[in-house]
């Protein structure tokens, strides 16, 4: 880079003049954000934990399923349930972590248009998720070789791969759900417990009205999101599973995301 | 160059900035004093785009802070040395900021060299820092792009009187080579040794600008004496300007002026002379008197 001395339109005075910077480029805001998600202790651990947790699983897997259950569908649903509660907290620590460590003040003024940030997080997001379930299901195949070496029966690969890109899709769909919360809410707790509520809590009770009420069992489907993500676990999807879930997630998803965005692009960075 | 033009914030009836318009120049260093809760942080916060402001603008070389394409290496800014995440170490701090600004990486060990902190201390958790290695920390941040403006709110709050000289020297040659210093204080003395041109904001308003030789000049004569009731009296017949202290007053015209109203009243003086240095205190605490909170403990 070089520096050249200009006359300034302040008359009298000179200063140094740099020729005018390049806009900073979205490759390197995603870069940046990836690397802040690993650079402390927690964001490390957080991080390490998908493939602890993916181990702890299968290997439990090995030591407590019956033999004859060893297969690799037992392995996948292991390793599944941890994944799919850990990956939507990541996904809203991302985002949160600008707040409740007041970070943004710096990430902010470095970068002021606060949407450009706020979509490399998106992209570092989904980018986690998808390379995650890769390092899930690989950690699931060397256990269903494993196990089934340790038990000396027959290894059985009976999870096709429609079925592993509709759990991962699951899963994405549930990171998006974590960053929908970590925009909207913009603390890390509320997040967090916000997530729970949505994911773990309103499920049952969903149920208990559908059982109850026919009106709601038949419309259920289309308004209830965990129900419809339900058939991406099933591993069988129709046109209308598709649309089901489309729907489901413009209404809980993509409408609050957006009431999010627009507070995260308007709000004061304390 | 920072130019502020009617800018005002309000938050409900409340307005936190009401009505503020000044200019920092190149090679000048800008302190911006008041009170605690002036509206010195939400003016300069409005500046850096992290607050919306309810009218007016604020331009940073010409140009509104979020149409500058990469900040960084424009405008340098310390808002809160201690918002940043207690788990990073201070090189991690600096390099996330190398990384976004586009600069080499051997530019975090010239710019913690330059502020003075140790690779050891680099390399500590930021939640390890002293107020005033957080400070290091966040002027450091601010340097890293080169910058030829910079924004800094309370950059010598937790800096010991070494550290205050340090950075009075730094601004200075930053300045001298052309750069834009804009710093905030609540503290006259602070910013008295650094500043060039001062800013003077009360209760959201700008109470007093210029050069502080100007300041200085306007701030009048004081005068002391036992009998401050006689000459109050005398210079109210006299019709000059003035504010009275404890066992003093402070006047509106020249020394002279004062000494000859003294002298025709009778009134025995102990000092007499042009308001500087202290004066400065004085002007500070008496045009802010209204308000701050504590009042003036007379």
């Amino acid at each position: 880079m070089s520096t050249t001395t200009v006359d300034t339109v302040d008359p009298g005075l000179t200063t140094r003049t740099k020729p005018t910077p390049a806009r900073i480029p979205m490759s390197r805001l995603i870069s940046v954000e990836l690397r802040k998600s690993f650079d402390t202790r927690s964001g490390f651990w957080l991080m390490a934990s998908i493939g602890i947790l993916a181990l702890v699983a299968t290997g439990a897997t090995i030591l407590f399923a019956p033999s004859d259950e060893l297969d690799y569908e037992s392995f996948a649903a292991a390793i599944g349930f941890p994944m799919a509660v850990v990956l939507p907290i990541i996904a809203a620590l991302l985002v949160t972590g600008e707040w409740s460590q007041r970070t943004g003040l710096t990430t902010f003024t470095l970068v002021p248009h606060r949407s450009r940030v706020i979509t490399a997080k998106l992209a570092v997001t989904i980018g986690i998720g998808v390379v995650s379930m890769v390092v899930a299901v690989v950690i699931g195949a060397l256990g269903n070789v494993l196990g089934t070496a340790i038990t000396g029966t027959d290894t059985v690969w009976n999870v096709s791969a429609a079925e592993l890109f509709y759990i991962i899709v699951a899963n994405v769909l549930g990171m998006l759900v974590g960053f929908m919360f970590g925009v909207l809410l913009r603390n890390s707790a509320a997040a967090i417990v916000g997530y729970f509520v949505y994911s773990f809590a309103l499920p049952p009770l969903t149920f208990l009205l559908a059982e109850s009420q026919q009106w709601f069992k038949d419309l259920q489907p289309w308004v209830d999101f965990n129900y419809a993500q339900g058939y991406l676990f099933d591993g069988v999807m129709t046109g209308t599973y598709w649309a089901q879930v489309a729907v489901t997630s413009l209404v809980w998803l993509v409408i609050p995301l957006a009431v999010g965005l627009r507070l995260v692009l308007r709000s004061e960075v304390k | 160059m920072i130019t502020v033009e009617s800018l005002s914030k309000k938050y409900g009836g409340f307005a936190a900035v009401d009505n503020v318009s000044f200019t920092a120049r190149p090679g000048r260093v800008t302190g911006f004093l008041g009170p605690n809760g002036a509206g010195k942080t939400t003016t300069m916060r409005i500046m850096v785009g992290l607050t919306p402001a309810t009218s007016g603008s604020a331009t940073v070389s010409g140009r509104r802070f979020a149409d500058l394409p990469n900040p960084g290496l424009e405008v340098g800014v310390l808002l809160d040395a201690s918002a940043q995440h207690a788990g990073r170490t201070g090189r991690e701090i600096l390099t996330v900021a190398q990384r976004t600004m586009g600069l080499p990486a051997a530019r975090v060990d010239e710019i913690l060299d330059l502020v003075s902190l140790t690779p050891t201390e680099a390399g500590r958790r930021v939640r390890n820092y002293s107020l005033g290695m957080r400070q290091r920390l966040g002027i450091a941040a601010a340097l890293l792009g080169e910058p030829e403006v910079l924004i800094l709110d309370e950059p010598a709050n937790g800096l010991d009187p070494a550290g205050i000289r340090w950075m009075r020297d730094l601004l200075r040659g930053y300045a001298d080579r052309g750069g834009t210093v804009l710093l905030s204080s609540h503290l006259l003395h602070e910013i008295e040794v650094i500043a060039d041109d001062l800013v003077v904001i009360g209760n959201g308003r700008i109470v007093a600008q210029g050069t502080k030789a100007e300041l200085l000049a306007s701030a009048g004569t004081l005068v002391r004496t036992p009998d401050v009731p006689t000459l109050a009296q005398a210079l109210t017949g006299a019709g000059v300007e003035f504010s009275t202290m404890t066992d003093a007053l402070r006047v509106d015209a020249d020394p002279d002026v004062v000494g000859r109203v003294a002298l025709g009243a009778g009134v025995a003086l102990t000092e007499l002379r042009a308001a500087e240095g202290a004066g400065l205190e004085e002007m500070f605490l008496e045009l802010t008197a209204d308000t701050q909170r504590e009042g003036v403990a007379a």
